[in-house]
């Protein structure tokens, strides 16, 4: 279903380790243009480091990545601007790239923070803070976006307008995503590939296939399992009279 | 008009100030004044085998100063001592390695506190040409690497995840910072060079919204200190550098009266 081509960073057996101690190992996995994959896993099982070696930020890695763009928007799980630093929304969205004011402020409206562009990156809230830096990550029309836990303290109905609009994005801009969530509801909706980690790949697959894998059952248990096919019903299986499922 | 030594200390001490401004805010961001205090204390060394050798002071500081911050990278990499400790030792060292050499260099005479503290008088039409051509360079390269750096001071990982190549960045602005150490040694002496860089940057942040507005309160706060305290060392017959940066001091003290204002609407 995929041509080299629309490849756009590709990770090989890939692995970080720190201070001798591996914090993941063995990752292999593929983001392609209009796809979102999305990366699952409890706590400290090396989600946000997978994405730093898909990005490059790791550098000594074992195994190999292959990125086949340079237009790529990151969304990191935390970031904090010191009081030291004045600025503005405004200031933060040409961080990486000069972009016209058309470009700034249809990034802000579309995640619904346009009135905040005159103020102080300080000022913000936690959800506030999460919108604007999904806008700036998507204002530079990037082929490759990495998302990590991109609507963290964001309110219930903002939660589920981004990821609407993320999936939106991932059509309209034929962009690749890679994306680090926890929340299965929402996310299992629209997601293309699901990479669940544990220090190395537990399984993978569409949401169906890894919500039927038993590792993944004995990591977040049997109603997370629940939670993923019965996503998977609306979409893209039938079930037959004899209680089969057959897929699309 | 050149003749007169104050002409010619008004006229470095702007051209100091001018780069000073948005290295110092940079300095301020990134948290390197002491940083900077460890090259600014190596610069000693560096004046030492200038005069041992007969060099050029301003080169020969610039090539220390770089020297230093090439070994603390290295030193960085291969012990897992704290960055403060580890500026600590070479600040020290080299300051002390440096008086040393100076024991042994008694056959020249040395204006210690000139050195210490900067000297109006010192300051020659060669040292004017150092500073505006070296000051030049340093505000063109910072130029170049705005951007990259900017980027990687407010999130380093954004930076290099974006493809904006942040290591080479602060290599550069590293050199960039052993480079204004060594052209304006003269004017206001390797102890308070680093108040140079902080205070009109410190001031300066108590005043404005955006990282632009910042680097141009901070020029003219350097321009302000220079005038003011070159005014003040001529009429009070004190040194350059401490009349400088009191006059620095003053202007801050100014700024945090803003800031209060502005703290109290707020609440």
């Amino acid at each position: 279903m995929s041509s080299d081509q629309n490849i756009l960073v590709k990770l090989n057996k890939a692995g970080f380790s720190l201070n001798n101690k591996w914090l993941v190992k063995g990752v292999s996995l593929q983001v392609e243009k209009g796809k979102i994959v999305t990366l699952i896993g409890p706590n400290g099982s090396g989600k946000s480091t997978t994405a730093k070696i898909a990005l490059g930020i790791y550098k000594k890695i074992d195994g190999s990545v292959e990125k086949y763009t340079n237009k790529v928007g990151y969304v990191p799980q935390k970031i904090s601007i010191d009081w030291t630093l004045p600025l503005r929304v405004n200031d933060f969205m040409v961080l990486t790239e000069s972009l016209d004011k058309e470009s700034i402020d249809e990034a802000l409206s579309l995640t619904g923070v346009i009135h905040l562009k005159d103020k102080n990156l300080g000022d913000l809230s936690g959800g506030e803070f999460q919108r604007v830096l999904l806008a700036r990550a998507i204002s530079k029309k990037p082929e490759l976006l990495v998302l990590d836990e991109p609507v963290q303290g964001v309110d219930f109905t903002g939660e589920i307008a981004l990821y609407e609009l993320i999936k939106k994005i991932s059509d309209e801009l034929n962009c690749g995503i890679l994306l680090i969530s926890h929340d299965l509801h929402t996310v299992m909706s629209a997601t293309d590939h699901v990479v669940c980690l544990n220090g190395h790949v537990c399984c993978s697959g569409s949401p169906m296939d890894v919500a039927k894998n038993n590792e993944y059952k004995a990591l977040f248990g049997e109603q997370a399992s629940q939670i993923l096919s019965r996503y998977e019903h609306r979409h893209d299986h039938i079930h037959t009279s004899e209680g089969e499922i057959k897929k699309n | 008009m050149l003749d007169d030594f104050f002409i010619r200390a008004l006229i470095a001490g702007i051209g100091v100030a001018i780069v000073t401004g948005p290295l110092g805010c940079f300095v301020v961001w990134r948290r390197l004044s002491y940083f900077g205090d460890t090259l600014a204390h190596s610069a000693l060394l560096g004046v030492t085998l200038a005069y041992s050798m007969e060099f050029n002071i301003a080169f020969s500081v610039f090539i220390i100063s770089s020297l230093i911050a090439l070994t603390l990278i290295q030193l960085q990499k291969r012990t897992n001592l704290p960055g403060d400790a580890l500026l600590g030792l070479l600040a020290h060292s080299s300051l002390a390695v440096g008086l040393v050499v100076i024991g042994f260099l008694s056959f020249i005479r040395f204006d210690i506190m000139g050195l210490l503290f900067g000297d109006i008088l010192a300051v020659t039409v060669d040292d004017l040409l150092i500073i505006w051509i070296g000051g030049a360079l340093i505000l063109l390269i910072l130029g170049l690497i705005w951007k990259p750096l900017f980027a990687s001071t407010v999130n380093y990982e954004l930076a290099e995840a974006e493809g904006l190549n942040p290591d080479r960045a602060k290599a550069i602005f590293t050199i960039l910072m052993a480079a204004i150490i060594a052209i304006s040694i003269k004017m206001v002496g390797l102890l308070l060079i680093t108040g140079m860089l902080i205070i009109p940057a410190a001031m300066s942040r108590n005043i404005s919204s955006s990282p632009q507005k910042m680097v141009i309160y901070s020029i003219i706060g350097g321009l302000l200190s220079v005038i003011l305290g070159l005014f003040s060392s001529l009429e009070f017959n004190t040194a350059s550098g401490p009349s400088i940066i009191a006059a620095s001091l003053f202007l801050f003290i100014l700024s945090l009266l803003n800031i209060k204002q502005s703290i109290k609407l707020k609440n």
